[in-house]
């Protein structure tokens, strides 16, 4: 046994996280920066954070991680580090040449209260950041929310340095993915590239952490949205933020800083998440749903209806980021299944954990919710009331094994597996790669059970 | 004479056809002039005296800020390496999630629970305290005390150990003794480390931090001799992929007996008895030579050098270990051994060798494998062009010779250094003045570790501290068949086209200590650097882009 030791008895805990379904939040900055092209992500506080958010990022998508650190020592964490991020921003510069450099704060600076637009201010002042370059700024306590509000905090300081308003409006649409993989972010391109809606998508990370191997290593890659584009946010006509506790912020901020108007919606997972998006898109642009959509949103309708004996009734365990969450929690529901516990380690609000309460009012089981909650919960929910799948990231291997159920990989991180960040599970074609993954794992079950008599080749 | 030995000196040694000390001049120009400054202290073209002398190198320094290296810090040496291998502790992380969740799994010790017979096994878990930011305003004691007893009454532990990040020591939680308190109230041991991220200059620091709260808290507290001939323990293994499994099973053929393992597949109550060993046997120096030092001067423990990564050095190393004890049994079982092991290493390697054979190599890992893996690659018959570490110290590079020379700098004086002295009762000199000396006199070496410069050729450039940049450079000027480092490295050296073995994962692999773990490397090496995967970065239109080319044939 894996978890040999997790109590089947809950004891209310206070104190002690045990297995977080949630990591800090520079990480989420980290991320969120390298979705600007030519952009380097810093991470002001020791070097150990930095160290740590590159590996994870790093084995979560095979890809090369850049970002630099201020590399606090004793002396720097008493009297402040503002020499170190000084030195940074001048060797950063002068050897590896970025267009703009993201920082972000940890623990340590947050709790000694470095000024960093003071610091960048006295940069600028003794000539070390050449004319041109942008450093922008995010302050990221990791001891408040997790890397989702790291992520949102990131992505709104693109808004507070970037965003301008010229009175002039472009037909563009702003998107604002969520915490999302790569993949996701191509994906809603694309529904908005079908549809005929102009948009600039911040941040995309697409191209940038799922890159190409062509034997020439580009430290700033191809992708990630350009401070042209990043610019030009101020003047779009509107704004679409995709999940509340990833995007929602930055959305607000352009609206009250350029007077562009944002809808905030769930993340595009599922049949009716995906149509919330693709109706808000075209209210917003005025455009018409194009042929492809409709058939792909039929395909999907299709696939439910096709494989609905295998998924109708099935208890599952969903654990994972807030908006993740709560949109596959709708997805599940609308597939006939039951997601009886939920969890997810953000602190996400009471409001979230009420809106997550609605979806699962009706599916005619009791659901253990708990938002911030933690793994060991999680488990000790599935010992007392078994489900059928768990649906989670790759911590989740663990209990998936122990408990012998079968599991789908979704959210951050997956450390053991390909694909989620070639292969999206939003939009209605995601959905079907959801829906895929799932009758997988279900239907492996199935066959793995089978008696040799009750073996059905055809399923 | 004069001039024939300044001529030696002067005489230029070549890198790979090309003169190092250009490449690292070309590599430094880019800097600003500080920084190459420093950075050309810690970037060295090796060169190795008759007496075994090389040049110095710069170490243990702090990091240049904005220069992306590869190191992590203080927490990650204490808790993620030295003591997160030990299943039965409650590692509780006190402080905000991150650092307790990155440390989550993440490095490779394998351990098997069915070894003790309560069966412990905590290392699957992460034990964090959260804190939140009204802990860093109110102060987090409060919690931790609750944290420490939820753990308890959660999982029933033997002992919970508390490590401290970045914050922590900041806004003056006083981690000792809140453990002080409540291992009096609970009854079991409880312990603190003050391993704040910020403390030193790597995670070097947090070594010496792990060492110093393992031997004061743990180290000598069961004084049973338990049973079992030429009983040593095996310091700085960390069982990555299983290499301390392959060890122990040498070890069980020989008759060997493992007292304790710092710390892979480790348990809390051998760390209590490790002092009734008779010998510590020290695979990597950088992490744990303090607990062997202490040991020596508290309880009359010698230490050795050992390494067994390769073949050639496992069976010297074992023959070492009988030539200490002495006893011909020993001697004759450990011959038998390495006879009876090493055919089936030199058939796999003399199969993969003409594969590997010339191939040249780049290593820079850690503290300890930069050095231990150019044993590997010198049996494939690959050379080592460059190697360095993280956080080596210059005893390390240079050997320890060096050690009265080493000033601690400012960012290292506040690493705490334990007095201690002999135990009034319990110092036992398990070896004689005379057999010491008679030892000695044959070669033996004790307290000894050479370094890992005097074993390179001259010209090899030797890098601490290794910057993103340098990486760039090096391989853009050498394209070296295989680099070695972490998983940082990896897809950035593998996007320009050249693969990277991962040395501290073994790119999940492993394991490749001892004997078995040599053939396994051997295989491993060969699949890298012979993929056909290297073959296909140009798709056949960009190699032949001529769009008159298709019509040649018209």
């Amino acid at each position: 046994m894996l978890l040999r030791h997790t109590p089947t008895e809950i004891k209310e805990r206070k104190a002690l996280t045990v297995n977080p379904a949630k990591t800090c939040q520079p990480i989420g900055a980290m991320y969120a920066s390298l979705g600007i092209h030519g952009c380097l992500p810093h991470s002001h506080g020791s070097q150990g954070c930095y160290a740590y958010h590159r590996s994870a990022l790093t084995r979560h998508f095979k890809e090369p991680v850049v970002a630099a650190t201020s590399a606090f020592t004793e002396g720097a964490s008493v009297f402040g580090g503002q020499a170190n991020l000084l030195q940074s921003i001048d060797n950063i510069f002068t050897v590896y040449n970025p267009d703009v450099i993201a920082v972000h704060t940890t623990c340590l600076s947050e709790t000694i209260g470095d000024d960093i637009p003071q610091i960048v201010a006295k940069a600028r002042a003794d000539g070390k950041a050449p004319a041109g370059k942008y450093i922008i700024h995010a302050n990221t306590p990791s001891y408040v929310g997790s890397h989702v509000t790291g992520y949102s905090n990131m992505v709104k300081a693109m808004v507070d340095y970037f965003a301008t308003s010229t009175g002039a409006k472009t037909k563009a649409v702003n998107l604002i993915p969520g915490f999302v993989e790569p993949s996701d972010m191509a994906e809603i391109q694309r529904i908005a590239e079908v549809m005929g809606v102009p948009y600039i998508m911040f941040p995309d990370t697409s191209k940038v952490l799922n890159g190409p191997l062509t034997g020439k290593y580009k430290m700033f890659p191809e992708g990630g949205t350009t401070i042209e584009d990043l610019h030009m946010t101020g003047d779009s006509k509107g704004t679409i933020a995709l999940g509340r506790t990833g995007a929602m912020a930055a959305a607000r901020a352009l609206d009250s800083k350029c007077k562009v108007p944002c809808e905030i919606l769930d993340l595009p997972i599922g049949l009716q998440g995906t149509d919330a998006f693709v109706d808000k898109l075209r209210l917003m642009a005025g455009v018409n749903v194009p042929d492809v959509l409709n058939l792909e949103r039929g395909q999907l309708v299709d696939c439910i209806s096709d494989w609905h004996q295998y998924l109708y009734g099935k208890r599952v365990g969903v654990v994972g980021d807030p908006d993740q969450v709560l949109a596959l929690t709708k997805f599940l529901v609308s597939l006939d299944m039951k997601p009886v516990h939920i969890v997810s380690g953000s602190p996400a609000g009471k409001k979230y954990v009420k809106a997550l309460e609605e979806v699962v009012a009706d599916i005619g089981e009791e659901v253990n919710i708990k938002v911030p909650g933690d793994m060991l919960l999680f488990h000790q929910w599935i010992k007392n009331d078994p489900v059928d799948l768990i649906i989670g990231n790759t911590y989740c291997k663990y209990i998936a094994k122990d408990e012998d159920i079968p599991m789908v990989r979704h959210g951050f991180p997956i450390y053991d597996r390909m694909g989620h960040s070639y292969f999206s599970t939003m939009g209605y074609r995601g959905a079907m790669r959801l829906m895929e993954q799932i009758l997988g794992v279900l239907m492996d079950r199935q066959d793995r059970d089978a008696t040799d008599i009750t073996m059905e080749l055809v399923m | 004479m004069a001039e024939a030995a300044k001529d030696l000196s002067t005489e230029k040694v070549t890198l790979d056809n090309l003169d190092p000390e250009e490449v690292k001049a070309r590599i430094m120009a880019k800097y600003p002039p500080k920084v190459a400054r420093k950075r050309s202290k810690q970037f060295v073209i090796n060169k190795v005296g008759e007496d075994g002398k090389t040049p110095v190198i710069n170490a243990n320094v702090r990091t240049v800020p904005g220069l992306m290296g590869q190191r992590g810090c203080c927490y990650a040496g204490c808790k993620g390496v030295v003591l997160g291998p030990t299943r039965d502790i409650i590692n509780i992380t006190h402080g905000p999630i991150g650092c307790g969740f990155y440390s989550w799994l993440t490095r490779r010790n394998q351990t098997d629970p069915e070894s003790t017979p309560d069966g412990h096994n905590f290392m699957t878990y992460c034990f964090s305290t959260d804190m939140q930011d009204e802990e860093i305003i109110f102060g987090g004691e409060k919690k931790l005390k609750q944290a420490i007893q939820e753990a308890y009454d959660n999982f029933k532990p033997k002992a919970i150990a508390v490590f401290s990040t970045c914050p922590v020591g900041l806004i003056g939680d006083d981690v000792h003794s809140v453990c002080r308190e409540m291992k009096e109230k609970l009854g079991i041991n409880i312990f603190g480390f003050s391993c704040e991220g910020y403390k030193g200059v790597s995670q070097s620091a947090g070594h010496h931090i792990a060492n110093n709260g393992i031997f004061k808290h743990v180290v000598g507290l069961d004084d049973t001799i338990k049973e079992g001939k030429y009983r040593i323990n095996l310091l700085g293994e960390y069982n990555i992929g299983g290499d301390a499994f392959e060890i122990e099973r040498i070890f069980d053929k020989c008759g060997i007996t493992q007292v304790a393992a710092y710390s892979g597949n480790s348990s809390i109550d051998a760390f209590a008895n490790s002092h009734t060993a008779d010998l510590n046997c020290i695979m990597c120096h950088r992490s744990i030579n303090y607990v062997a030092e202490m040991m020596e001067t508290k309880f009359g423990v010698p230490w050795i050098k050992v390494n067994f990564i390769g073949a050639e050095a496992t069976a010297k190393s074992l023959r070492k270990i009988a030539q200490y004890f002495g006893e011909q049994e020993l001697i004759d079982k450990v011959e038998e051994v390495i006879a009876e092991e090493l055919p089936e290493v030199e058939a796999a390697c003399a199969e993969v060798r003409p594969r590997t054979e010339g191939k040249r190599a780049m290593l820079f890992v850690g503290g300890s494998r930069a050095h231990h893996y150019q044993e590997l690659f010198g049996e494939l018959g690959m050379k080592t062009l460059s190697a360095g570490y993280e956080f080596g110290h210059r005893d390390d590079y240079e050997g320890r010779k060096v050690l009265p020379d080493i000033k601690v700098d400012a960012d290292s004086r506040n690493i705490e250094e334990l007095t201690i002295e002999k135990d009034p009762e319990r110092f036992n000199p398990r070896i004689s003045e005379e057999r010491k000396a008679e030892l000695e006199n044959s070669g033996f070496e004790f307290n000894d570790y050479d370094g890992m410069m005097p074993e390179m050729p001259d010209g090899a450039m030797v890098i601490d501290d290794l910057s993103q940049w340098e990486t760039d450079q090096l391989i853009k000027i050498f394209k070296p068949d295989l680099f070695c480092a972490g998983i940082k490295e990896k897809y950035t050296v593998q996007k320009h086209g050249i693969p990277l073995k991962q040395l501290h994962s073994y790119d999940y692999g492993g394991p490749y200590a001892g004997f078995k773990g040599a053939i396994n490397f051997y295989h491993e090496i060969d699949r890298m650097v012979n993929s056909r995967v290297w073959e296909y970065m140009k798709a056949p239109w960009d190699k032949n882009p001529e769009l008159a080319a298709t019509y040649a044939c018209d």
